[in-house]
């Protein structure tokens, strides 16, 4: 199994999982505080995490899009160069030509790149994805 | 009854009429007229004039300043606003402000990096992205309400746009961007410049297959280039524009006096070679500090306004 059907894998396991408990536990301190540490712990060494609290690795072909120096989570810019590299960054890869072709790779979230993202809600900077997320999805 | 179109430019792509719109090179000057004088050099062949938005990273005459003083002149603007340099605060009381002076025409687009332009070491904005400024404005327009959810007096009358650049990578996604935009809420669409018509009508054949024949409004983005070295200048230094070594070198085998000619006659060829394909709405001039060459870009390949509509 490539990397990113590995990482895709390893998602819907922690959603599975994350489902059952964030709706006891999202609340409890010892717990965000357990959630906040551990995605900073992983997230940051595989993607170049920074914590914005709003996770969409999964609907970027695993890239993290705030990665991309302007920050752009709805794909890439018009100034990406022909050889796919940045244009603020001449040595880096466009995070949205590798997201892109990621995508490609991903069994169930091929499409999801697709979809148009919100605007990012600084406030929730520093804080957890996964309850951001489950926990927002419990309330409605 | 179908609503009133919200300006000339809408009016025309919603009724399938082929448009022409061009870019003004904004002047360093503290004064309206040498912006003035340039639009008019431009507005007897163009249906609509896009003011870019501190284009390249560099600073310019205020956009909105700009579009305000183009009305009064009876010019129709398209303004474009960027994501470098305004957070979803100014973009919005912004767009509130422009509609005020009568802009009707928006074009949202990402925006040049601050490293591209004279200021690298200025702060960059980016709090939206051009899909997440379509939805900021578009939601102004639809609900007449702000972000947060405090209401305006009224909806706001306007026509958005957006940019697409087929010829950088990743090139099988473009497409699909130009939809995902138009869901956004984008009416109508220019590309970036072309250079390349086969790269061009393999993006255009995605297009019309995605949209089953039927794509929003797309002008092609065409400009002449002044000599060999201004198309290497241009391909290195603006980024997305891809400039194909085969363009430069037809422009080349030129000696430097006849090199802006050869230029116009390229830009000429290419307008030839799209203008007539399916799914193709317009042509979007960008002469870079270059109005003077429109009228015969224009006139050359029979898109005058008297010429366009027989």
């Amino acid at each position: 199994m490539n990397k990113v059907r590995a990482f895709e894998s390893t998602y819907l396991f922690c959603l599975k999982i994350l489902s059952g408990i964030i709706p006891v536990l999202g609340t409890k301190r010892p717990f965000i505080w357990f959630m906040v540490t551990s995605e900073k712990a992983l997230k940051k060494p595989l993607f170049g995490c920074q914590m914005c609290g709003q996770c969409i690795l999964h609907s970027t072909g695993m890239v993290c899009p705030m990665g991309c120096p302007k920050t752009l989570r709805n794909g890439p810019c018009g100034g990406v160069r022909s050889d796919g590299n940045c244009e603020i960054k001449p040595d880096m890869k466009c995070v949205w030509v590798r997201a892109w072709d990621n995508s490609t790779q991903m069994a169930v979230f091929t499409e999801s790149i697709q979809e148009i993202q919100p605007q990012l809600d600084h406030s929730l900077s520093g804080t957890s994805a996964w309850i951001n997320d489950l926990g927002k999805k419990n309330d409605s | 009854m179908t609503p009133k179109p919200v300006s000339d430019l809408a009016q025309r792509l919603e009724n399938g009429l082929f448009a022409v719109t061009a870019e003004v090179t904004l002047p360093d000057s503290i004064e309206k007229n040498a912006l003035v004088e340039r639009a008019q050099m431009l507005e007897p062949y163009c249906d609509a004039i896009n003011i870019t938005d501190s284009t390249g990273a560099v600073p310019h005459f205020s956009n909105i300043a700009a579009a305000s003083i183009l009305i009064e002149n009876d010019i129709e603007p398209i303004i474009q606003f960027s994501c470098r340099d305004r957070n979803r605060i100014a973009v919005q009381a912004d767009v509130i402000g422009a509609h005020a002076m009568g802009v009707r025409n928006i074009f949202c687009v990402t925006g040049d990096g601050v490293q591209t332009g004279d200021h690298p070491e200025a702060k960059p904005v980016f709090d939206l992205d051009s899909v997440t400024l379509l939805t900021t404005i578009n939601h102004l327009k639809t609900t007449g309400k702000f972000l947060s959810g405090r209401e305006l007096d009224a909806k706001p009358n306007l026509y958005l746009g957006a940019a697409v650049n087929p010829f950088v990578p990743p090139f099988e996604e473009r497409a699909l961007r130009l939809l995902k935009k138009h869901k956004a809420g984008a009416s109508f669409f220019q590309t970036q410049y072309c250079f390349d018509i086969e790269r061009f009508k393999s993006f255009l054949d995605r297009l019309l297959g995605l949209t089953k024949g039927a794509p929003p409004p797309l002008l092609v983005g065409v400009g002449p280039l002044r000599s060999a070295r201004f198309a290497r200048w241009l391909r290195e230094n603006v980024p997305g524009v891809a400039v194909p070594d085969h363009v430069i070198e037809k422009i080349e085998k030129y000696p430097r006096n006849e090199q802006q000619k050869a230029g116009v006659e390229a830009c000429i060829e290419i307008v030839d070679a799209v203008k007539t394909l399916t799914g193709v709405a317009g042509i979007h001039v960008m002469a870079y500090n270059w109005e003077a060459s429109v009228s015969e870009i224009v006139e050359a390949t029979g898109l005058s306004k008297p010429e366009r509509d027989k």
